[in-house]
């Protein structure tokens, strides 16, 4: 089924199109980019939450009762969770959803698990394209959470207007837990687990860090304490989420953030088309094996065949 | 230890000291024992005296420090090990035809299957339950289900084991109350609950709330049955489902024990005196395939968990250093493909053991890949056990095994590489973070998944499945089918029993046991009590759900 | 079409028992040979796996039980499936299941039953050939 008839329903809110969507989205189905363009101007309006940490911070439960206080408040949600493919079959384990049950009769909670599907740019692009589609069939908070364990999680990231960090108190392997990397993009800092020994130490001990940060910002992240069991201090966490909101409308950084997004974003579409373009056209022709030869052997050199190719290329598209 | 002088010693200090005490308080089966030829055997087998200084103090005596050998002085020379047999099916009626059946078979102890919605503290009537009630063992809602199943059983004249978990306390109060209505006083009570929620959450997936409330209902049956239940094991550490789970044998002795510490520690740190619960601690192994890893597994587990307790916990008793364990045999290893094999698989995994010196052995049945047992399956399985009492003469002297080259050096192996393990969750900040970071479950996980590939590869060879294969087996043994009538039946038996008790009564004493759960107090007595007044299993628990909440699995692949 | 497609697999564990190897195995296996894989975890009624079959858009569902309860559950789940208009889940069962079961969870919807001692390949190869993508 061509994504563009899917829109409809997506709007309504069905969740089987917008499932069918996401799925086209990932497989970069050729209508897919059609229904997205349809859906566009029915974007904007969710609020979009990043959750990212270290393995075994508590993401997933986090993530669980945050959806539970804002069903409370009466928002409607949607969830992406983001885990990496095997890097050697492409297949994933997902299973995220283990620790969502509580959702799985509410019709507005909608919870979808995607991989990372291998290359790091499709990542970025599908994700933020899902995570449209969902702000278009009408959720009023979407969140993603990623696993904070590298570069690629933090581009994922990058997507969401308020970004949360999450950490919990421990010894040895968790000590290297908040990567230099993470710490930058974090909006909100939460401990989670609040009941275990060391909880408080952490808390200071990631003050300290910020502390140490030396730039000029107008919203020092707040650390807060939570327990993701009992549910403790996530009516904190879910105001915090929305004082930040606040703060980045009230300061104008909403409508900046909103220009240089939709500055990336179509610089990225056009380079990506225009490469696949690009490539299309060039891979499997003789004259482009021909070359690759040459520079092997030293019969010529990158440099000059690049230059040789684009040219070609644009004549071609002027033509 | 060391020297020959202080070997020989020892040896005089066993037969004088333990042998003789044990002789005069439990003789053994015969005056003599000997081969089937009639060579005479002896009790215990050590080295010639040339071998005496490389046996060392490690191996000790059995009924001695560090146990290596066996926990008791004269092992089977005196009594066989118990015989029981793990079952339970469909309601409390069909459950005590199996139990009165199997006793009169010649099975020495009761051992309780029960249904999934009991284990997991639903009552029959419970949505949840469907097509769920009686299937993997009875389904027991209330004390009119427990009396039925003990009807004509008594109490004083049998031992037995349940396997309950999450709800163990109250199976616990509902067979201390059908023993009050038995006119058997609790004290005169003997059997063993599993209650070991720990390996719940690693291994068998019947935990319903989180570790902390959970290790505080097990403290509170461990102290009230030190003082009320001196018979009574309040707890099974189990390592046998982590094994089933697809664990390796070191992996099996190191998260068991591990787990088994924990409890110890939480009972420590909930002020009771190590050596005043520990004495009644048991622990539950699998009898795998490879015989002679298996027999070094149990004697290594025994000597760690006696250095463990001796020297970590700094238990002052003898009998807290001793490591008791029931065993069954492994239902991982049975295949559902030419299903008499599994008969001849049985047999040699409770060879292993009982050359390991196991206290209780459950066989299990040959059709068990594909059923719950039939009754001509059962008896088979049993008289597997008789056999080897009774015909192969390996009870008639200690740990035979012990001295084999190949035996000590694969218990030490064992032992050592069971001990890194606890280096690791000791780093990871403890048994409960592990459980809940899903440490434990994925090392099982990574370890069935490779055993796997390697009998998908034909690199091991599982007989009747990747080998020696009949082409086109048609099934020829008898299948058990619980009739879908029990459960219907089983919920009307419910609906009616909470129509037919004084609910006012009901109510206020799940009423008290909140306030008790919320509060400090041993929720034992308030148990009892709400049992007494037939409050169901599913009603407990969910004033406990509602006062610890559910736990929630991690996310372990 | 492009080649980006991948198969989504919904492994669940519907009922209440624990004993989750077999499920797991079957999970790592189906990751391996390139799938995506959604595992549920433990206690799932089959209004569950119908939901998260339908949000997670998924290819086949995988479901696998060791306690007896196939014949109540099964049945619900393909027709849960039916109710909500959906046809093209290919629908797989495991566990404990007897033979003479079989036959009747075949004519519920279940596309194969697979009993224990089969070889992972054997799973995999199903799938990939019986997949409606």
């Amino acid at each position: 089924m061509p994504a563009t008839k899917l829109v409809k329903g997506v709007l309504k809110g069905n969740r089987r199109d917008l499932a069918r969507l996401i799925t086209l989205i990932e497989n970069e189905h050729s209508s897919a980019a059609n229904a997205l363009s349809m859906l566009y101007k029915h974007t904007g309006n969710a609020h979009i939450v990043g959750v990212t940490g270290p393995p075994g911070s508590g993401k997933s439960t986090l993530v669980t009762r945050i959806t539970a206080e804002y069903r409370k408040r009466s928002k409607t949600i949607g969830i992406v969770c983001v885990d990496p493919s095997s890097p050697f079959t492409g297949g994933a384990l997902l299973g995220d959803r283990i620790r969502m049950q509580e959702h799985s009769f509410d019709k507005d909670v909608y919870v979808r698990s995607m991989s990372t599907r291998g290359h790091l740019g499709g990542l970025a692009r599908a994700t933020s394209d899902a995570v449209r589609a969902i702000d278009a069939s009408g959720k009023d908070i979407v969140i993603v959470e990623t696993v904070g364990a590298g570069q690629s999680e933090v581009k994922v990231v990058e997507v969401a207007h308020t970004v949360i960090v999450a950490d919990v108190p421990g010894a040895g392997d968790d000590i290297q837990a908040i990567k230099a990397g993470i710490m930058e993009i974090a909006d909100i800092f939460v401990v989670n687990k609040a009941d275990y020994p060391g909880a408080d130490k952490k808390v200071t001990e990631i003050n300290a860090m910020l502390d140490l940060d030396s730039r000029e910002r107008g919203w020092r992240p707040p650390v807060l304490l939570t327990n993701a069991l009992t549910g403790d201090g996530i009516p904190e966490l879910v105001d915090m989420i929305g004082e930040h909101m606040s703060y980045l409308q009230e300061t104008g950084l909403l409508k900046e953030k909103g220009l240089q997004r939709s500055r990336d974003e179509l610089e990225q579409i056009m380079e990506y088309k225009l490469t696949r373009e690009l490539f299309t056209r060039l891979r499997g022709t003789p004259e482009y094996e021909q070359a690759i030869k040459k520079i092997a052997g030293r019969d010529d050199d990158p440099y000059s065949v690049a230059e040789r190719l684009i040219a070609g290329f644009l004549i071609s598209v002027r033509e | 230890m060391g020297s020959e002088k202080g070997l020989r010693k020892t040896f005089k200090e066993w037969d004088e000291g333990p042998v003789a005490k044990t002789l005069a308080k439990f003789p053994e089966r015969k005056e003599q024992f000997e081969t089937l030829s009639g060579i005479p055997v002896d009790r215990l087998y050590s080295p010639s005296e040339k071998a005496l200084k490389e046996y060392g103090p490690e191996l000790g005596f059995p009924g001695m420090f560090p146990f290596t050998r066996g926990v008791q002085p004269t092992m089977y020379r005196g009594r066989f090990w118990t015989m029981r047999q793990y079952s339970g099916f469909a309601t409390a009626r069909e459950t005590n035809e199996r139990f009165k059946f199997l006793l009169n078979q010649g099975q020495t102890g009761l051992s309780i299957a029960f249904d999934l919605p009991t284990q997991i503290g639903y009552d029959s009537d419970n949505p949840l339950a469907q097509g769920e009630v009686g299937k993997v063992g009875v389904a027991i809602d209330s004390l009119a289900d427990m009396e039925l199943l003990f009807d004509g059983i008594p109490l004083d004249k049998v031992s037995t084991s349940m396997t309950i978990n999450a709800p163990a306390a109250i199976l616990l109060a509902m067979y201390i109350a059908v023993g009050e209505k038995q006119g058997v006083p609790m004290n005169k009570l003997r059997g063993t609950i599993q209650n070991d929620i720990l390996k719940e959450y690693v291994a068998r997936g019947t935990w319903v709330f989180g570790p902390n409330p959970s290790l505080r209902i097990t403290t509170d049956i461990m102290e009230y049955c030190a003082k009320n239940l001196p018979l009574w094991n309040p707890l099974s550490i189990s390592g046998y489902h982590i094994r089933e789970a697809g664990s390796t044998a070191v992996q099996e002795i190191a998260f068991t024990l591990l787990n088994g510490m924990a409890y110890v520690q939480a009972g420590v740190d909930s002020g009771l005196d190590v050596d005043s619960f520990a004495p009644r601690l048991s622990f539950f192994f699998n009898a795998h395939n490879d015989i002679l890893e298996e027999v070094a597994k149990f004697r290594a587990a025994r000597r760690m968990w006696a250095h463990l307790m001796r020297e970590k916990m700094g238990a002052k008793d003898p009998r807290s250093w001793k490591l008791r364990f029931h065993t069954q045999t492994a239902g991982c290893s049975l295949t559902s493909q030419q299903p008499m094999n599994n008969v001849v698989r049985v047999a040699y995994q409770a060879l292993a053991a009982i050359l390991g010196g196991t206290q209780s052995l459950h066989t299990n049945s040959m059709d068990e890949a594909l059923c719950l047992p039939t009754e001509d399956a059962v008896r088979v399985a049993l008289r597997t056990q008789q056999i080897l009492a009774h015909e192969s003469g390996i009870a008639n002297t200690i740990d035979p095994l012990g001295g084999s080259y190949y035996i000590e050096s694969l218990t030490n192996q064992l032992e050592a590489a069971a001990y890194k393990y606890f280096d690791q969750v000791e780093s990871m900040g403890g048994v409960v973070r592990a459980i809940e970071k899903g440490f434990f479950q994925r090392e099982i996980a990574e370890s069935a998944y490779k055993y796997q590939l390697g009998v998908d590869a034909g690199q091991r060879t599982v007989v009747g499945v990747n080998d020696f294969i009949i082409e086109d087996e048609e099934l020829k043994i008898p299948v058990l089918k619980v009739d879908k009538e029990i459960e219907c039946h089983q919920v009307e038996r419910v609906i009616l029993g909470r129509r037919k008790r004084d609910n006012k009564k009901v109510l206020e004493y799940l009423d008290d046991l909140r306030k008790v759960s919320k509060g400090t107090e041993n929720v034992m007595p308030s148990v009892l009590k709400a049992v007494r007044a037939h409050a169901t299993v599913g009603e407990i628990m969910h004033v406990w759900r509602e006062v610890y909440g559910e736990w929630n699995q991690p996310e372990v692949l | 079409m492009s080649s980006s497609k991948k198969i989504r697999v919904l492994v669940a564990k519907p009922g209440l028992d624990g004993h989750d190897r077999g499920a797991k195995i079957v999970a790592r296996a189906l990751r391996d040979a390139g799938m995506e894989v959604i595992y549920t975890g433990l206690r799932q009624t089959p209004e569950m796996i119908v939901e998260a079959a339908i949000s997670e858009d998924v290819n086949v569902i995988g479901m696998s039980i060791l306690s007896g309860a196939h014949n109540a559950l099964f049945p619900k789940v393909m027709e849960l499936l039916k109710a909500e208009g959906v046809d093209n889940i290919l629908v797989i069962g495991g566990g404990i299941i007897p033979q003479d079961d079989v036959p009747a969870l075949k004519a519920a919807g279940i596309a194969e039953v697979f009993g224990p001692g089969t070889p992972l390949a054997e799973i995999v190869g199903y799938i990939e050939s019986n997949v409606k993508l």
